[in-house]
C-alpha cells in the first residue's frame, strides 16, 4: 500500500476515537441534567464536578485527535 | 493547498529578534514570545486598571476584575480549603495566562500561544512537579502512600498500585495535551471552514451562494471556540487545584 | 520530524554567531519546504526546533506574570475588596446601632406612657376614695342627726302614750266610782276603784 495513503487512512481511523469522547461527554451532561431536574437545589454545587468529568472524558478524545494530527503532519 | 488558506500556517513561528543562542540552544524572540509578553502586559494592566480606583461601587472595568479575582478565589477556597491560600496567586496566574492566551488567539492574525504543545506541556509538567514537591514537603515520604490505597486485599495491591502510578503519570500528559488539542483542533477547524468559504466563493455565482453555509458554520464555531477558550482555561485551573488537593490532603 | 530539524539544530550549534541573521531566515524556510512536500517536520506545533526558545520565554514570562500578580496586582485587588467588605460591615453595624437606639427610644416612650397611665389611675383612685370618704362622712352625719331626731320623736311618743294611759286609768277609776255609787249608793273612793281596776287588768 502507498505509505501516504496508509497514513491518511490511519489518521481517519484514529479520529473514530473522538466519537467515543463525544459519547462520554454526552453521558456526563445528560446524567447531570437528569439529576439536576430531580434536585435543582443541588445542581449548581455539582456543575463544577460535571465540567471536570467532561474535561477528563474529552481529554481522552483529544488524544486520538493528536494521534491523527501526528499522522497527518508529523510522521 | 495554497498558502493563504493553509490551516497550519497560523501556527508557524518566525523570529522577531535573534536568533540568539544560549548553551547551544536557540532562544530567538519569536512571535510566540511576543504574544506571551502581550499576555503578561494585558493581564497586569487590566487588573491594575480595574483596581486603580478602588471605588466602593464598582464600575464596569472594576466589576470584571473583581469577578475574575473572586472566581479563582472561590475555586481555590472550595477545592483546597483554607490551606490553599498560599497557592492562590499561582492558580490565578495559570488561569489568567491560559485564558488570555486562548482569548487573544481568537483574534485574526494573532498567534495562539497555547496551540503549541511545548507550552502546554511545560505548564502541565510544572504543575505536576509542584504537586510532587508540595506533597513530599507536607507529608514526607508518607505521601507516596497515595499510590497504595488502604483496604485493598494484598493479592491485588501491586496491580492497583501500578494503575495508580500510571494514572498519576498520565496526569501531566492529559493536562497538557487537552489544552493543546482543544486549541489546535479548534483553530484548524475554524480555518478549514473559512477556507471552504474562500474556495467556494472563487467558483462563481453558485459558489458564492453555496459559501453561505460554511460561513454560518464558521460564525457558530467562533462562538463555540470562545466558550472552549474559557472552558479550557477553567478546566486547567481547576485540575491544578484538584491535583494540588491530592498533595495537601492525602487521605487514601 | 526529525532529520531535517536535527540537522538545522546542529548547524546552529556549530556555526555560532557570525552567519546568524541569514540562518534565522533559513530555518523556517527549510521546514516550510519540507512541510509542503509531505509533512516531514512541517507541523509547527510539534517542531522540536522551536522548543528551547518557547520554553525559555514561557518560563521568563510566566515567572514575570507570577511575580506581578502575587506582589502587585492581587494585593491591590484584595485591599479593594477588603475595603468594600469593611465599609459594608461598618454600615451594617451603624444601621443596627441606630436600630437599637430607635428601639430604646420606643421603649422609653412606652415606659413613660405606662407611667403616665399609672399616674392617672392613681389620681383617679385617690379622688374616688376621697369623694367616697366625703360622701360617707356626710351620710353618717346625716344618719346621726336623723336617728337623734327619730329617738326624740320616739321618746315623745312614748311619753305621750304613758300620759294618755295615765289619763285613761284616772277616767276609768272615776267612772267606776261614779257607777258604783249610782248603782249601790255606796261611796267608793277613788283609790279603791283604781285598785279594783288594776286587779281586773292584771
Amino acid at each position: 500500500m502507498d505509505p501516504i495513503a496508509a497514513k491518511y487512512i490511519g489518521a481517519g481511523i484514529a479520529c473514530i476515537g473522538m466519537g467515543g469522547a463525544g459519547i462520554g461527554v454526552g453521558h456526563i451532561f445528560g446524567n447531570f441534567l437528569s439529576g439536576a431536574l430531580r434536585n435543582p437545589a443541588a445542581a449548581t454545587a455539582q456543575f463544577t464536578n460535571a465540567l471536570i468529568g467532561a474535561a477528563l472524558a474529552e481529554g481522552l478524545g483529544i488524544f486520538s485527535l493528536v494521534v491523527a494530527l501526528l499522522l497527518l503532519f508529523a510522521v | 493547498m495554497a498558502n493563504p488558506i493553509d490551516p497550519i500556517h497560523q501556527f508557524r513561528l518566525h523570529d522577531i529578534a535573534g536568533p540568539w543562542n544560549i548553551a547551544g540552544y536557540e532562544i530567538s524572540f519569536t512571535n510566540s514570545s511576543l504574544f506571551m509578553g502581550i499576555i503578561v502586559a494585558f493581564v497586569t494592566l487590566f487588573l491594575l486598571a480595574s483596581a486603580a480606583r478602588g471605588a466602593l461601587v464598582p464600575g464596569r472595568l472594576q466589576s470584571v476584575g473583581e469577578i475574575w479575582y473572586e472566581f479563582i478565589h472561590n475555586m481555590v477556597r472550595n477545592v483546597l480549603g483554607n490551606e490553599g491560600k498560599a497557592f492562590f496567586p499561582l492558580v490565578f496566574t495559570i488561569f489568567s495566562f491560559v485564558l488570555v492566551a486562548n482569548m487573544l488567539g481568537m483574534f485574526p492574525y494573532f498567534f495562539t500561544v497555547t496551540s503549541h504543545v511545548v507550552v502546554t506541556a511545560t505548564l502541565a509538567v510544572f504543575v505536576i512537579l509542584l504537586v510532587v514537591a508540595v506533597g513530599i514537603a507536607r507529608h514526607g515520604l508518607g505521601w507516596f502512600k497515595l499510590f497504595v490505597p488502604s483496604g485493598v486485599p494484598m493479592a491485588i495491591l501491586p496491580f492497583i498500585s501500578l494503575i495508580e502510578v500510571i494514572s498519576f503519570l498520565s496526569r501531566p500528559v492529559s493536562l497538557g495535551l487537552r489544552l493543546f488539542g482543544n486549541m489546535l483542533a479548534g483553530h484548524i477547524v475554524l480555518k478549514v471552514f473559512a477556507g471552504f468559504v474562500v474556495l467556494l466563493a472563487s467558483m462563481g455565482i453558485g459558489g458564492i451562494i453555496g459559501s453561505i453555509a460554511p460561513l454560518g458554520m464558521a460564525v457558530a464555531l467562533t462562538a463555540l471556540e470562545f466558550l472552549v477558550a474559557f472552558l479550557q482555561a477553567f478546566v486547567f485551573a481547576i485540575l491544578t487545584c484538584v491535583y494540588l488537593n491530592d498533595a495537601l490532603h492525602t487521605h487514601h | 520530524m526529525s532529520q531535517s530539524t536535527l540537522v538545522v539544530a546542529q548547524a546552529s550549534t556549530t556555526e555560532v554567531p557570525a552567519p546568524a541573521p541569514a540562518q534565522g531566515g533559513a530555518a523556517p524556510a527549510t521546514t516550510e519546504g519540507t512541510g509542503a512536500e509531505g509533512g516531514h517536520g512541517g507541523f509547527p506545533p510539534m517542531d522540536a526546533h522551536s522548543f528551547p526558545s518557547q520554553i525559555f520565554w514561557l518560563v521568563i514570562f510566566f515567572a514575570l506574570l507570577y511575580l506581578l500578580m502575587s506582589k502587585v496586582a492581587l494585593p491591590r485587588m484584595e485591599t479593594v475588596l477588603k475595603n468594600r467588605h469593611k465599609a459594608i460591615e461598618s454600615d451594617l453595624s451603624k444601621a443596627s446601632a441606630l436600630k437599637r437606639e430607635t428601639e430604646a427610644a420606643i421603649q422609653h416612650y412606652e415606659k413613660s406612657l405606662a407611667d403616665a397611665r399609672a399616674n392617672a389611675q392613681g389620681i383617679a383612685t385617690e379622688t374616688r376614695a376621697k369623694v367616697a370618704a366625703e360622701i360617707e362622712t356626710e351620710r353618717s352625719a346625716l344618719e346621726k342627726t336623723l336617728s337623734a331626731k327619730l329617738a326624740e320623736a320616739d321618746s315623745r311618743i312614748s311619753a305621750t302614750k304613758a300620759k294618755a294611759m295615765q289619763d285613761v286609768n284616772e277616767v276609768a277609776a272615776e267612772t267606776a266610782a261614779e257607777i258604783v255609787s249610782a248603782l249601790t249608793g255606796a261611796t267608793v273612793s277613788k283609790e279603791q276603784a283604781a285598785k279594783a281596776i288594776a286587779g281586773l287588768k292584771g
